[in-house]
């Protein structure tokens, strides 16, 4: 090790580049470390496997030199078999390809679980490389009465050992000193706690343990399974001397909490009072300030229109830039609600229970509980949630995970559902507490879950083959919101959309205003001349196509741009509609689709039949490249995208199709 | 006797895995070891999985993974 050591230090002085990677178990607080020290805002939440793959971010000391700092998933031992914990392990243990050899480890272990931290950081003090040792959480340890003997677990291990509140900043100067420290070549490789090769198997089981396995013959026990049991028990002992532990324990706030969350008949009535009720409350709270941004935009539309000279660019801007873009900047607050709500669920530990909870009915369909993160984080984007999937052990689970996730309803679905709900279904209450347009959306919301239940009993039964799942998964202790980091998360939700309006939205609203205002026949009057231009061209085109759905051909148009995005439908219908009414005072989009009338039939446009039809198509279509090209990233194959996208386009179209037939047949024109 | 026979608030020590335990390392890993004392918390509301308590941390896991469990008497009951 030794030899190994010398190595580095002559490479230091010419690089002053040391590469140091943050590891512990899952949930210890390693991002919210990570973060602490370079100043970057990844995500941090309560529950296990937040982050799936590797972060990384620079920190400079006085002296210049520069640390590059890798943030990993989660683990409990580096011979960890899910694909997040591998990804962690292979670095850790140098076998990753693209990533330059670690000169600093960073173990950052709860420290009110610290035997299970030493577990893993005994293993990394074995890989030779210097290590120090962060005790975060000790603001918890503390609260709950356990002293560590910090000198004695320093002299024991031979490490810096670092005592920290990560959330609160207190321990990061420390552990950069540290740093300092190491890259003065101070810190040397640790002390391996226990020598494994002479433990002996019987040193480490009890009598009776070892009666069991004489029945079952001893040699069948592996040597792995020995020997995380002496590491355990040289742990423990360690433990032992170190830690005192409080002599009464009362039954804690989170065991009261618990009584009522994941209570046998409360429990489940309360998640479903509180999922019901975010969907219902992004809706209605967000009724107000969308009502807000749209008229300045169309005020900012009016005053354009007003002050500049006719001519090509005050249409585009108008009717392409500000149209367009503002319709999809209108649903700003309804993205940043939801991102809100989902942040405090994460935050809160709550999300750890509703997989608790579902995890048998999950059982049921063929899934695990371990599925119901990553579906939940789907409804704000599939994209994250997908990623998620990675913490999920069994393959065959991941896979019919990551092949459903795209039926949750994502916040980019959301301004399409808003604009029709809003425009087309009456605001009426009914049933003392529902919402009629609120209610709606819950629906569509349900519409894509029991397609998914659906879909994952197929694959499960026929596609996809493997092991049934198990589950096995840490439950965290109820935190209280960091408001800071919620505040942080709901902040780059909103950039995130402001900022995709600014470019995709935007050039492709650019385009199609030029192919929807072009060829400019001026002998049509102004609201026929969009039917020729090229846009209506593509549209008419395809209208026969879509018209047993119900859709006319700006849908259409619509409809394909919106394969970009899903938000780019409203945008599409924005800037069309705007063109359309070039001559009229400028209204809002709500307003110029319900006054749409059909020229051939002289009937509306739009009718409420429509709407969930079109909603419907929204809910099951996979309109979203960069999901596809995730699945394809995650599975490795083609296949599965290029199948799911067809299959999902089916769907769509089959549930249009009976929605607007159906609602015929039935008179709800 | 196994995990799976407790009743919530019991307390018992694990003396050993069955045989044909497909999680023994994972859960050996998460510090399930011989030796290691054990509560049983609660039931999930619909009865699967069960919510149990050692070294200071809460883990959930199905029952028929905790049938293979075994333990040895309990330490206390409710
Ligand atoms: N009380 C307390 N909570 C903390 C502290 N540090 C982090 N947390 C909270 O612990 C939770 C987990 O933090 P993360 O930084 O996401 O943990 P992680 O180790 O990166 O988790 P994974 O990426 O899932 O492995 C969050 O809710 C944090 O706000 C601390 O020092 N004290
Ligand atoms: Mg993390």
């Amino acid at each position: 090790m030794a030899v190994v050591f010398d190595k580095r230090q002559h490479a230091n002085t010419e690089k002053k580049i040391l590469n140091a990677a943050l590891v512990g178990n899952p949930n210890c607080g390693k991002t919210t470390l990570f973060n602490a020290l370079t100043g970057l805002h990844q995500k941090v939440a309560n529950y296990p496997g937040v982050t799936v793959e590797r972060k990384s971010g620079k920190l400079i000391d006085t002296a210049g030199t520069v640390y590059r700092l890798m943030d990993l998933p989660g683990l409990y031992s580096l011979t960890s078999r899910s694909l997040d914990e591998k990804i962690a392990a292979d670095i850790i243990l140098g076998k990753s390809e693209h990533e330059p050899a670690l000169d600093v480890i960073i173990v950052a272990a709860d420290a009110t679980n610290l035997g299970r931290g030493l577990y893993l950081c005994s293993q990394v003090i074995e890989t030779g490389l210097p290590t120090i040792l962060v005790l975060n959480m000790m603001d918890v340890a503390h609260k709950e009465g356990i002293k560590i003997d910090i000198d004695l677990l320093v002299e024991t291990l031979n490490i810096p050992v670092i005592p920290a509140v990560a959330k609160n900043d207190i321990g990061i100067a420390e552990l950069r000193d540290a740093l300092v420290q190491l890259a003065k070549k101070e810190i040397k490789p640790g002390r391996p706690l226990i020598p494994i090769h002479e433990t002996t198997a019987n040193d480490v089981l009890t009598p009776l343990a070892r009666s069991i396995n004489e029945n079952n013959s001893e040699s069948d026990k592996p040597q792995e399974q020995l020997a995380i049991q002496a590491r355990y028990a040289a742990i423990d002992k360690i433990v032992n001397l170190i830690i005192s532990y409080p002599a009464s324990t009362k039954s804690s706030l989170n065991d009261k909490i618990d009584r009522f969350l994941t209570h046998r008949f409360l429990g489940p009535v309360i998640m479903f009072v509180v999922l019901s009720a975010i969907f219902q409350t992004v809706y209605s709270w967000s009724e107000l300030p969308m009502i807000w941004i749209e008229n300045m935009i169309t005020g900012l539309g009016e005053l354009v229109r007003q002050n500049m000279a006719v001519g090509m660019l005050r249409d585009l801007l108008v009717d392409g830039v500000i149209a367009g873009v503002g319709a999809v900047l209108v649903f700003l607050p309804q993205i940043m609600l939801l991102f809100l709500f989902v942040s405090v669920l994460e935050d809160s530990g709550y999300l750890s229970r509703v997989a608790f909870i579902l995890d048998r009915a999950m059982a049921r369909i063929g899934l695990s509980g371990q599925s119901v993160i990553p579906l939940l984080s789907s409804f704000a984007c599939a994209i994250p949630g997908i990623m998620a999937a990675r913490t999920i052990h069994n393959t065959r689970d991941r896979l019919i995970t990551i092949l459903v996730a795209p039926f949750m309803s994502c916040s980019a679905r959301l301004p399409v559902y808003t604009l029709m709900i809003g425009a087309f279904i009456p605001p009426i209450w009914f049933g003392g507490i529902f919402y009629l347009p609120a209610f709606t959306l819950l629906c569509l919301y349900m519409l894509g879950v029991v397609i998914s239940i659906f879909s994952a009993m197929i694959l499960g039964k026929f596609v996809v083959k493997g092991q049934i799942s198990n589950f096995i998964m840490e439950l965290p202790p109820y935190r209280i919101p960091v408001w800071r980091f919620i505040f942080l998360r709901v902040y780059e939700a909103g950039r995130t959309f402001v900022k995709n309006a600014g470019k995709i939205i935007l050039s492709i609203t650019v385009i199609l205003w030029f192919l929807a205002t072009y060829p400019r026949d001026e002998k049509h009057p102004n609201s026929h001349r969009i039917d020729q231009s090229y846009a209506g061209q593509i549209g008419h085109f395809i209208e026969p196509v879509i018209k047993p759905l119900g859709f006319d051909w700006k849908i259409g148009v619509g409809l394909v741009t919106s394969f970009a995005a899903r938000e780019v439908m409203v945008s599409t219908l924005g800037t069309l509609y705007n063109i359309q009414d070039a001559d009229g005072t400028s209204i809002g989009l709500r307003q110029a689709m319900q006054q749409d009338i059909n020229p051939e039939t002289g009937k509306p446009v739009f009718t409420p039949l429509t709407a969930i039809s079109l909603m419907v198509f929204f809910v099951l279509a996979c309109q979203c490249v960069s999901t596809l090209a995730i699945i394809r990233r995650e599975t490795n194959t083609w296949r599965w995208p290029v199948a799911l996208f067809f299959y999902m386009l089916i769907l769509a179209y089959s549930g249009s199709f009976i929605v607007f037939q159906l609602g015929t047949l039935l008179g709800f024109t | 006797m196994t995990l799976d026979d407790l009743n919530p608030g019991d307390e018992a020590v694990i003396c050993g895995y069955a045989n044909e335990i497909e999680d023994e390392i994972r859960l050996l890993e998460m510090g399930l070891i011989v030796g290691s004392r054990i509560k049983f918390i609660k039931n999930a509301p619909f009865g699967d999985p069960i919510q149990i308590r050692l070294r200071g941390y809460d883990l959930s896991l199905r029952r028929n993974l905790a049938r293979r469990i075994l333990l040895s008497e309990p330490v206390s009951t409710s």
